[in-house]
């Protein structure tokens, strides 16, 4: 009997205790006068995004939290308002946006490139014309001493070993930018693959995520994948030179993946930088955008949420944080792109009224 | 008295939360599914080797993922079998009550109680470079490595389930028989298994489901192919470690792909465990 009596009260004091808790907690939520701003979404700029908002928070005492969970998490999170902003490698089409429950904007925030890693012991460079790229990526050449590689890399040499094409096994804003490269540049792959997030892959294997893939071609002798051009950096995976549209072979640096937004931006920023024409453009390039609800006023948010999230992210496509860009990696906007996004933000409205004055 | 109707109450209204999630789970999970089922048709979606997630042409079938769960779990109990079950006889039978025996039994529940991502990361690191070694399977991802991992991560499983059961064989059994003069053979084979024997296929049909649904360390060693796999080398992907990797980006009909197989994998995992179920009324 005693026993029981136990039981009953311990049962009973766990069940006030964990709702007490919580009832407290959501109080205390309410009356803090700390606004937390939250994004999720692309990994790609990833590090950028850290980078940024651990510099915001030592500057103005703010929180910001961004969860690395893939452009189409990030776009899934906004549709279902968990975030206050998204982020997304590939810009939404028309199509996509109609199924948005309200009007959004795209932000740029900077541009990246996407890689072609390898690990190949002993092979320190390697160049690659378009049409093998594409071979490789099919299926069509599996090994690495094939003499349509050895006959761009004279001196190199090259072990009988097959190529173990890596790639994304999550939907990736990473394939998107590759897939739509590939997709100018082969005919065959337009045609039979396509661009898109998560791809059909005629041959080879895939890991999660840019650090999965990253950490498996590192792993992978004979490894040939594509990843976001910060994770080959700053694990030093060595990387290919790609031939451009004017036929250079280029490495991915900031100034070459600047040299290929130098072309005109529409309005509303959603343009593929791939293939680019200029000389000196590194072929994989592309803006990442940050997106949000173009009326802030939705699911009871204050209007001070929405001014600390546009502050935030006008902070974010100003010059000090596009400065910070370089030193991870990522070429920073140009001076039109950062125009263009500055009056896009200045469009976004609280009950009709622009936030930003 | 009070406190015991208030006692009765609190049971009664945690076991009612038990049915209400287990019903929640699979009302939404039915539900989530059901998209994928009418667009591609039931068997066709479980029947087609078809997984193309391309915009404007996608199509779906759970094939290539349920062989991949069913060859590697079958893989891993086969390699497990005679590990698990040598190990529980030495240490509830032959070197019972030994120091010997208590340690390697408290290795083996310290094992069993290791993250599988643990399992992973030292399969991706440790055992798949040594198969690669090997030269088997090119680089060391697939079938092969991905079962051989799931087998050692069961193994503690089966052997701790299979020590209790021979542990319960009554003393005076065994006792009996080798008075009577039979060997230690004959009474492993003649008295020890035929009383543990639906017990035993208990536990390892406990195995087996642990195998079916491990996702973290298949993923990192199988490849993540979405292929029907073409040998026992060759790269592929399981159902739980699919959902795993595509669900974070996934939306529309992919979405309701994915929660389809989640649900196939719920009634695999089922099926397997009715027929432990009647493999054991069998044999009691």
């Amino acid at each position: 009997m005693k026993m029981k009596n136990l039981l009953a009260i311990a049962l009973i004091f766990f069940v006030f205790a964990a709702t007490g808790r919580t009832i407290k907690s959501i109080s205390a939520d309410n009356d803090s006068k700390n606004i937390n701003i939250t994004g999720a979404g692309a990994t790609f700029p990833m590090p950028f995004y850290n980078q940024l908002i651990a510099d915001y928070s030592s500057k103005t005492g703010k929180l910001v939290t961004y969860g690395g969970i893939g452009s189409g998490g990030g776009i899934r999170s906004l549709k279902d308002k968990v975030v206050d902003f998204g982020a997304t490698d590939a810009y939404l089409t028309d199509a996509q946006a109609a199924e948005l429950p309200a009007p959004i904007v795209h932000i740029p925030t900077c541009l990246g490139a996407v890689v072609i890693a390898y690990n190949l012991p002993g092979v320190a460079t390697l160049k690659l014309k378009n049409e093998v790229l594409a071979k490789i990526f099919m299926g069509e050449i599996t090994k690495w001493n094939d003499n349509q590689i050895k006959a761009e890399n004279p001196g190199v040499k090259f072990p009988d070993l097959n190529i173990s094409v890596i790639y994304r096994s999550d939907g990736s804003g990473t394939t998107f930018i590759f897939s739509d490269y590939m997709s100018k540049i082969s005919e065959k792959w337009a045609k039979e693959i396509g661009t898109g997030k998560t791809l059909k892959w005629p041959v080879g294997m895939s890991a999660k995520g840019n650090p999965g893939v990253a950490g498996t071609i590192q792993q992978t002798v004979g490894a040939f994948g594509y990843i976001g051009s910060e994770y080959a950096f700053s694990a030093k995976i060595p990387f290919v030179k790609l031939q451009n549209k004017a036929g250079n072979f280029i490495e991915p640096s900031v100034a070459s993946v600047s040299a290929a937004a130098q072309g005109d931006i529409p309005a509303d920023t959603r343009v593929m930088l791939t293939n680019s024409s200029d000389p000196k453009a590194y072929p994989i390039s592309a803006f990442t955008w940050i997106i949000l609800y173009k009326e802030q006023n939705y699911n009871g948010r204050s209007l001070q949420q929405a001014e600390e999230t546009l502050k935030f992210l006008d902070w974010l496509i100003g010059s000090d944080a596009q400065a910070v860009a370089q030193k991870v990696d990522y070429a920073p906007l140009p001076d039109k792109a950062v125009m263009l996004a500055k009056k896009i933000l200045k469009s976004v409205t609280y009950n009709g009224a622009p936030v930003l004055k | 008295m009070k406190s015991e109707k208030i006692t009765k109450l609190v049971l009664v209204i945690a076991s009612v939360v038990i049915l209400l999630i287990f019903a929640g789970m699979a009302y939404s999970m039915i539900k989530g599914a059901i998209p994928a089922f009418k667009e591609f048709g039931l068997f066709r979606f479980i029947l087609s080797t078809e997984w193309d997630p391309t915009e404007g042409k996608e199509s779906y079938g759970a094939m290539p993922f349920i062989a991949g769960t069913v060859i590697t779990s079958l893989l891993a109990l086969i390699i497990c079998f005679p590990l698990a079950f040598s190990t529980s006889l030495f240490i509830a039978e032959y070197f019972r009550k030994t120091k010997i025996a208590t340690v390697l039994s408290t290795l083996v529940d310290l094992l069993a109680g290791v993250p599988s991502i643990v399992y992973g990361l030292w399969g991706f690191y440790t055992l798949r470079p040594l198969i690669a070694e090997l030269g088997y399977a090119g680089q060391g991802y697939g079938i092969f490595t991905s079962g051989l991992i799931l087998a050692i991560m069961i193994i503690p499983y089966a052997t701790s389930i299979s020590n209790e059961i021979i542990s319960m064989v009554p003393n005076e059994l065994k006792e009996a028989a080798y008075s009577l003069g039979a060997t230690r053979m004959e009474v492993i084979f003649s008295v020890i298994l035929p009383n543990a024997r639906s017990g035993l296929v208990a536990g390892y049909i406990l195995a087996l489901g642990r195998a079916l649904g491990e996702t973290m360390a298949v993923t990192m060693l199988i490849g993540n192919a979405n292929i029907i796999p073409k040998g026992l080398f060759s790269p592929g992907n399981t159902m739980a470690s699919v959902i795993a990797n595509q669900f974070g980006e996934a939306d529309g009909i992919k979405l309701s792909a994915l929660i389809a197989i989640g649900l196939l994998l719920f009634a695999v995992t089922a099926i397997v465990n009715f027929i432990g179920k009647i493999i054991i009324r069998k044999y009691a």
